[in-house]
């Protein structure tokens, strides 16, 4: 890890009218780090996942992100083709749904290689055999390569989504709910292969969960939102086993234990 | 002619020509670009060619001589029609000889013959964005003209290799024009790409439903996208014409009999008509010859 941050937040706040999306958050993130948001339905988790993803324009507040240059520039005074772009190479963003991050009538190998045709990749063999690699890496087989997504099962989608995101080697990825509406013994497979891209691949990551399991396995810290504001951060392990916030200490002690 | 005659010189009233044609100079100064214009109700159905013919409307002169293709051939209902149409509104001379045409209006083919410098050539178009079949939102698809995004093209021509071991996109084949827009040269053949590329006419695209104006001005560069491992081929043909014996032409199949019996003819009728009366004779041609006799 290197002891400048990859993503400085300051103040960040989004008002839908009069109600408050996410207010006043500041946090700092490394390169190699997960983040976990974790918070109830409505807490602005995606609200505010979305607002650093430059994915909804925040009301006030800045977002800076070192480039690969080492400059860090602020998401918001960056033209749109420079945001695109960053979008596309440097940043992966999985959705909790995969049909909104894949493109379903195209084959899943084309799905991987998208973003290299989108940065100028234009030899067909190479393509081919990197989205093949990538396919193997998420645990499809590769003679599914031609199949179109929505011949996949739920779980399938969502590691072909992820593998089409990791294709260009982002350094940050935003993941909203990534195993939300698998079940129980495809969510452990999951959490299981994204926890070891993430530490192979030295990835920086956000994840959005209302699913503590989901944090405590693959965050090494963690925020919790309430009513759009950030009520306790730390150490995951710390935040879990010994929760300050009167508010974390319901959330905690709400997990069913069987 | 008196000039009040040549007020309302053909079908479109003055205002809408001029809008028409500040569209096209828009499109000529933009290699590819899509210019949205305001299309006019034309009496035709959508589909038919309302965007070429207000095209060819706005820039006929009274001196000009129009020709008019369909498929490659002049003698076919769209071509008729359309050129008994202007010959009506603007009383302009007609033709179906390529050499002898200023403005060629075509649905689907461009002319064997070469083009030269003074000639316009008339696109029907049907859907002017190449990427609207990969993507839908119209608002998306310009900004990715806009800020030069095509690697979604190139996915679709993937797709076709994944599935048929080759690029199968045998006609509106995306091209890259000066090295700028993609633009999709409305349903021509493959074939015809080649003859954009650095062609001396001017090549003017109408789509009427769609409400858009493009251009290839004369000399432009026009490239056919492609992979570097599978690069752009044309359709090639394995027998001459039947008709004129010409390798290296466009073909259709014409069924002849109910017992899979075919034979394939050029597509430009008056290629084939040309080549005939030079002498020019294909395999089939011969029986045609005596029965006229």
């Amino acid at each position: 890890m290197s002891d400048t941050p990859l993503l400085k937040v300051r103040d960040l706040s989004k008002f839908y009218g009069s109600r408050i999306g996410c207010q006043n958050v500041s946090f700092e993130l490394w390169p190699g780090e997960v983040l976990a948001i974790v918070g109830e339905s409505g807490s602005g988790k995606t609200t505010l996942l979305n607002c650093l993803a430059t994915r909804l324009a925040p009301s006030a507040g800045s977002v800076e992100y070192r480039m690969r240059d080492g400059q860090f520039r602020d998401l918001y005074r960056l033209s749109e083709a420079e945001r695109r772009f960053l979008m596309r190479t440097d940043w992966g963003f999985v959705h909790q749904n995969p049909a909104d991050g894949l493109r379903m009538t195209v084959s899943a190998g084309a799905n991987v290689g998208e973003r290299l045709m989108a940065i100028g990749d234009r030899h067909y063999g190479n393509i081919r055999a990197t989205a093949t690699d990538w396919l193997g890496r998420v645990e499809i087989a590769s003679d599914r390569i031609d199949d179109q997504p929505r011949a996949f099962s739920g779980g399938m989608r969502q590691r072909l989504q992820i593998a089409r995101n990791l294709v260009t080697n982002p350094r940050l990825v935003f993941m909203d709910e990534p195993t939300g509406g698998l079940d129980v013994s495809v969510q452990a497979r999951l959490l299981d292969l994204l926890r070891g891209l993430v530490s192979d691949l030295g990835l920086a990551a956000i994840v959005v969960t209302h699913d503590l399991a989901v944090a405590r396995l693959l965050s090494h810290r963690m925020m919790v939102m309430k009513d759009g504001h950030i009520v306790e951060t730390g150490l995951t392990d710390r935040v879990l086993d010994d929760p300050q916030a009167p508010y974390t200490q319901l959330l905690v002690s709400s997990i069913l234990q069987v | 002619m008196t000039d009040l005659a040549t007020y309302n010189f053909a079908y479109l009233d003055e205002q809408t020509k001029r809008m028409i044609r500040r569209a096209i100079l828009k499109a000529i100064a933009i290699p590819g670009y899509q210019v949205p214009f305001a299309s006019r109700e034309m009496p035709m159905p959508y589909g038919w060619g309302t965007g070429g013919v207000q095209v060819t409307a706005a820039v006929l002169g009274p001196d000009d001589t129009l020709k008019v293709i369909d498929q490659g051939a002049d003698d076919t209902t769209n071509a008729v029609s359309i050129r008994a149409f202007f010959q009506k509104v603007a009383n302009v001379r007609v033709t179906t000889k390529t050499a002898e045409a200023t403005i060629i209006q075509t649905r689907h083919r461009i002319p064997e013959a070469q083009l030269q410098a003074g000639q316009i050539l008339v696109y029907q178009v049907p859907i002017p964005e190449p990427l609207r079949f990969l993507e839908p939102r119209e608002t998306e698809t310009r900004k990715m003209h806009a800020l030069e995004e095509y690697g979604l093209m190139h996915v679709k021509l993937y797709e076709d290799i994944a599935r048929h071991g080759h690029i199968a996109t045998t006609y509106a084949y995306p091209v890259k024009v000066e090295g700028r827009y993609v633009m999709d040269p409305s349903p021509t053949p493959k074939f015809d790409n080649p003859k954009m590329h650095m062609s001396p006419a001017l090549q003017l695209f109408g789509a009427g439903r769609e409400k858009r104006i493009y251009a290839v001005p004369p000399h432009t560069e026009v490239v056919s996208l492609d992979f570097e491992d599978h690069p752009f081929e044309i359709q090639t043909f394995s027998q001459p014409c039947a008709l004129c014996g010409a390798k290296g032409s466009y073909l259709d199949e014409v069924i002849l009999d109910d017992k899979g019996g075919s034979m394939f003819v050029c597509s430009d009728t008056d290629f084939c008509e040309d080549r005939q009366a030079k002498g020019h004779r294909g395999a089939l041609a011969a029986d045609t010859a005596e029965a006229a006799e």
